[in-house]
């Protein structure tokens, strides 16, 4: 395997220039904010990513100064990776904490409301829940699994030397702005899109790093095929960076000002956003974790990807298809028919790759299904798969016109989102994180068994009190909404529809209590397998000593 | 060049995007399942099977 920088007189590193100055720059401009800044709540935000800059500048100098970090002697970039994880699981809880809050809201509206706090108001703790665990504990979730993929299947350790690590704090930071900016009333009022200008610019720089370290580490590979998990990975990353530049073009109404105002105006604004915020879940939420379903289930049950070919007509498809279904959250707006009618036919076709790609998951597992018996890691992302293919099929349903007529803008759509949420991306994400932990930190296996057991089935048992209360909770909705009585009146009126809603909110804060619960269980089986004295100890310290 | 009005377009668009996504298709086909490539892609498969170094 190649090494890393020989010990002694190390050559001139450039990402050991680059990037601190870069961190300088940031840490500058931050305080210059939080210097010059009339609003208080953007001298905040200053402080808030002054503060991020300097403590990743203060780890480059303790992790660099005068020494060649041990991480960088061995083969592949392990350290990481294990960071990546260690957020992740952070990041979850938090995400989902704030979650059951909101469900406890809408079940309770005082419950923790506090009139003089305004950041304890639902619409600003909302986006703090979306962000935190799709951009948090999602994007967390991609990128460790995206290094750890894409050096094994390379055969080759990441490129840029400590850029990987600047991708790690750097997004880091950028969750931490995004987030305490919502806190404080500070957002652009797009969906999944709610930071600033600011937070987006620092976004767009730590992506284009992101994408020099998948890139060089692909072209540097030893293996002569591109691995289908890092197509998946890829296009999720260079669709993203089309996304996030395109969807936030806009205008700062001064540089000391959190507000800007978007280029597009609209209906094109409209359509904009919704092509970013589906195409959001089209290679956030699926390409990224099918990069994961692709390398983890083979992995995990010993056996190759059932189709290789079926998998590449997959990729294909889903890329080819899935830009174009974002109208679909548009339909009986003032978009025009033929684009609604697009989004929809789209949608449809839609069920091709999600189907090629959920049969191809599945019947990996062909031969070797006594395994979900016994490995419970296993199950939880077979399982997955199978919310995967439930969920965009029930997707594709919604768009129809006539079915969307009934279900958009009730809680039909929250539970959708949740059944691929909790059931697709968080189950796969788990499977992978338990497959991970044992391997980075060089251990046999998990501390317990019986609490992944205890883990699936409880958080299990959550989603499926999660999205059937949320079917019966929109469908009751959608059918008060358009009930008229014998003399053409609306039959009910809105606070009766709400009132309706109460007991389906409770059943839903339950069974998000009980997935946070589960979480909770993971972290300590995960805490107690790290700490763990197992034999393997001995090779934890250099795991790529084999090599 | 003389200017497109938004009906050209899309009578453009509606006809020949429907011919390019099936050609765009049939290349993904065609390539996942020409025969020489079958070796390829077994082998290909293995990848995550094959790396020990953890």
């Amino acid at each position: 395997m190649q090494t890393a920088a020989s010990e002694g007189n190390a050559p001139w590193r450039f990402d050991l220039f680059v990037l601190p100055v870069i961190l300088g720059l940031g840490a500058f401009a931050g305080i210059l904010e939080a210097a010059r800044s009339p609003d208080p709540a953007m001298q905040a935000q200053g402080w808030t990513f002054a503060l991020c800059m300097m403590a990743t500048g203060a780890w480059y100098l303790w992790t660099y100064a005068g020494r060649t970090p041990r991480d960088e002697l061995t083969p592949y970039a392990n350290d990481v990776v294990r960071a990546g994880v260690i957020a992740s699981m952070f990041w979850a809880v938090a995400g989902m904490a704030v979650g059951l809050i909101l469900a406890l809201q809408l079940s309770f509206p005082h419950w923790f409301y506090f009139a003089g706090e305004a950041w304890t108001n639902f619409g600003r703790l909302r986006p703090l829940h979306t962000s935190a665990v799709i951009f948090a504990f999602g994007g967390n979730v991609l990128i460790a699994t995206s290094f750890y993929v894409v050096q094994r299947t390379s055969r080759a350790r990441l490129w840029g030397g400590s850029l990987p690590w600047f991708v790690f704090w750097g997004y880091n930071t950028f969750i931490v702005l995004a987030g305490t900016g919502y806190l404080l009333g500070i957002t652009q009022s797009k969906e999944y899109a709610e930071p600033e200008w600011y937070a987006d610019l620092w976004l767009t720089v730590v992506w284009v790093c992101y994408l020099l370290t998948f890139l060089g580490t692909i072209i540097k590979r030893k293996e002569s095929h591109i691995y289908v998990a890092n197509w998946f990975y890829l296009s999720f990353i260079v669709t993203i960076a089309m996304l996030h530049i395109v969807n936030n073009l806009s205008w700062p109404v001064s540089l000391l000002q959190s507000q800007s105002y978007s280029l597009f105006s609209g209906v094109q604004s409209a359509l904009t956003q919704w092509w970013y915020g589906h195409n959001a879940v089209g290679f956030f939420l699926t390409a990224g974790f099918l990069g994961i379903m692709y390398y983890f289930i083979p992995k995990r049950a010993e056996r190759p990807i059932y189709s290789y070919r079926l998998s590449i007509i997959h990729f294909w498809s889903l890329i080819f298809i899935y830009i174009w279904a974002g109208p679909h959250h548009l339909l009986y707006t003032a978009l025009p028919e033929w684009a609604q009618t697009l989004g929809m036919t789209f949608s449809i076709i839609l069920w091709m790759p999600s189907w090629g790609g959920m049969i191809n998951g599945l019947m990996t597992l062909s031969g070797a299904w006594d395994k979900l018996r016994t490995d419970p890691v296993l199950r939880m992302l077979v399982v997955s798969v199978a919310f995967y293919g439930m969920s965009t099929f029930e997707g594709p349903v919604m768009s129809v016109k006539t079915v969307n007529a009934l279900s958009h803008y009730t809680n039909w759509t929250i539970g959708h989102v949740h059944s691929g949420a909790l059931g697709w991306v968080a189950y796969v994400s788990f499977g992978a994180i338990y497959c991970l932990v044992p391997w980075l930190w060089g251990k046999k296996k998990l501390y317990s068994n019986a609490l992944v057991e205890w883990h699936f089935w409880i958080s299990t048992l959550g989603i499926v009190l999660y999205i059937t209360s949320m079917w019966v909770a929109g469908i009751m909705q959608g059918l008060m909404w358009r009930a008229y009585n014998e003399f053409g009146f609306l039959e009910y009126s809105f606070a009766e529809a709400v009132q309706a809603m109460h007991p389906y909110y409770i059943i839903r804060a339950a069974g998000g209590g009980l997935f946070l619960a589960g979480v909770l269980i993971m972290v300590f089986n995960l805490w107690k397998t790290v700490r763990q004295d197992a034999p393997a100890q001995a090779a934890a310290l250099v795991p790529e000593a084999a090599e | 060049m003389e200017r497109w009005a938004y009906e050209e377009v899309l009578a453009f668009t509606r006809s020949w995007d429907a011919v390019y996504f099936t050609a765009m298709f049939a290349v993904a086909l065609v390539y996942a399942y020409w025969p020489k490539n079958k070796a390829k892609f077994d082998q290909a498969a293995r990848i995550p099977l094959e790396d020990e170094g953890q």
